[in-house]
């Protein structure tokens, strides 16, 4: 009997796993199959551009079907329960689903009401309608203050906020606005964001631009008819315009199942990316409880890390020493305007060291944007 | 020296920076006010982030115990 490999979740990890799995194992020994709820896979890092007017909504999702190998069943459907003791799965329309591993690739969710105000008065770009609304409002902006932000940690592409308000100062500028425009950076840390030695980069940047930096405001409330942020701190902002990441939260199927954390994050091993105490179910990307970055990158390198560690369980032998280990690498890049960028690359015991900004960078982000179709989710790179 | 007595305590050793201090963000958001918070944590960015953080919020720090490889900063929530 082939193996039952499902495969939970159609972003980066979840695709790229289940093609990796399949080439890795043939039919007479595996079955995969992928379960995720909307049928599409969505270029999530497009979202900024879209906000800013760079990019199209239509360049930004494709079917799922058509990034997936023939040999892979797609299930479109909702899950609704993990029975990770007995090894069931439950979806909304199939019922019960059993499997001999499950891969949890469910990402991160947005919490927009942990937050009072925060859904009727801000915007972000952190979804397609999100980005869509601040697109329209930013194309109407006249000047005023522009509070941008984070409203929750963790939260996803740890660089997206600097980046948004580094091209923001941009587009203002191109718009003929920002001299009229106030654009306040709202860090909840002491620094731009988590990475220390990028932060030391950025900040000048901010400087330079314009850009206040205001650190430790982590934002309890808003006062959406008054258009005010107030922080745990005890401090409060004006604004006209507030572009804050929403509070995330682990998928709701995770936590109905009783196997996440308080935040719904999965309780993971950082080197096999096993879930604790589940020798047959494994968690990548935005779903684990790990202490790096929430980044499809992260994704890209976990995946075949759990491919070789399902593949030597179905082969029967032990995994590669070194391929059935993950060892935290993430590599992103960090658009800093003016066409530069720079590039992030870390694991988990080396922070990164950034080169300065460049147009090279800005270049190679832009190819990989264009080429994400046709690589990553296939695993051609 | 007598260990101030605590009601809460967070081993944040396994996270690292930021995740030490958001831990203890997390636990003064979720405490009355006067409540005793440990937190543990290995992170050294917490040296300096943890005290800072408790200085602009409003808290006290009550004490950093150093614990071999790890600190243990004691916070009391603001009435």
């Amino acid at each position: 009997m082939p193996a039952e490999i499902v495969v939970l979740g159609g972003g980066v990890g979840g695709t790229l796993t289940a093609n990796l799995l399949a080439k890795a194992l043939p039919r007479s020994e595996a079955r995969v199959r992928l379960v995720d709820a909307t049928g599409r896979h969505v270029y999530q890092p497009g979202w900024l551009y879209q906000a800013l007017d760079q990019a199209d909504s239509r360049w930004l999702s494709k079917d799922l079907r058509r990034l997936l190998r023939d040999d892979i069943e797609l299930v479109v459907d909702t899950a609704r329960g993990i029975d990770a003791e007995h090894k069931r799965l439950f979806l909304e329309r199939a019922g019960q689903v059993e499997y001999d591993y499950l891969v949890v690739a469910t990402g991160a969710r947005l919490d927009r009401a942990a937050i009072p105000g925060l859904a009727e008065a801000t915007h972000d770009f952190y979804s397609g309608h999100g980005a869509q609304r601040l697109r329209e409002a930013l194309r109407t902006f006249d000047g005023g203050t522009i509070a941008v932000g984070v409203a929750g940690m963790p939260y996803k592409c740890p660089p997206a906020p600097v980046e948004f308000a580094l091209l923001l100062d941009e587009y203002l500028r191109k718009r003929g606005v920002r001299d009229r425009t106030r654009i306040r950076f709202l860090s909840p840390l002491n620094r731009a964001f988590t990475i220390e030695s990028a932060s030391k980069l950025v900040e000048p940047v901010f400087a330079r631009q314009g850009i206040e930096l205001h650190t430790f405001v982590n934002i309890e409330k808003v006062d959406a008819p008054d258009r005010k942020l107030f922080s745990l701190e005890g401090e409060e902002f004006e604004f006209d315009l507030a572009v804050l990441v929403p509070p995330h939260t682990g998928a709701q199927v995770v936590l109905d199942a009783g196997i996440g954390d308080r935040g719904g994050w999965l309780p993971t091993d950082p080197e096999t990316l096993r879930v604790k105490g589940y020798p047959d179910l494994f968690a990548i990307g935005d779903a684990t409880d790990l202490p790096i970055s929430k980044s499809g990158s992260t994704a890209h390198f976990e995946a075949p890390v759990i491919v070789e560690q399902i593949a030597a369980r179905v082969e029967g032998r032990d995994p590669d020493p070194v391929k059935s280990r993950y060892k935290g690498k993430v590599t992103c890049f960090l658009e800093v305007g003016g066409r530069k960028a720079t590039m992030l690359v870390f694991d988990y015991e080396h922070p990164p060291d950034p080169p300065k900004p460049s147009v090279v960078w800005h270049a190679a982000k832009w190819a990989f944007n264009r080429a994400y179709w046709f690589t990553v989710p296939k695993g051609r790179i | 020296m007598t260990t101030p007595s605590v009601e809460r305590e967070i081993d944040a050793r396994s996270s690292f920076c930021p995740g030490p201090l958001m831990e203890l963000i997390r636990a003064i958001r979720e405490s009355d006010p006067g409540t005793t918070i440990a937190v543990l944590s290995k992170d050294p960015g917490s040296r300096t982030d943890i005290p800072a953080w408790t200085a602009k919020a409003g808290h006290e720090l009550v004490a950093v115990e150093e614990q071999g490889d790890h600190a243990r900063f004691i916070v009391r929530k603001a009435s």
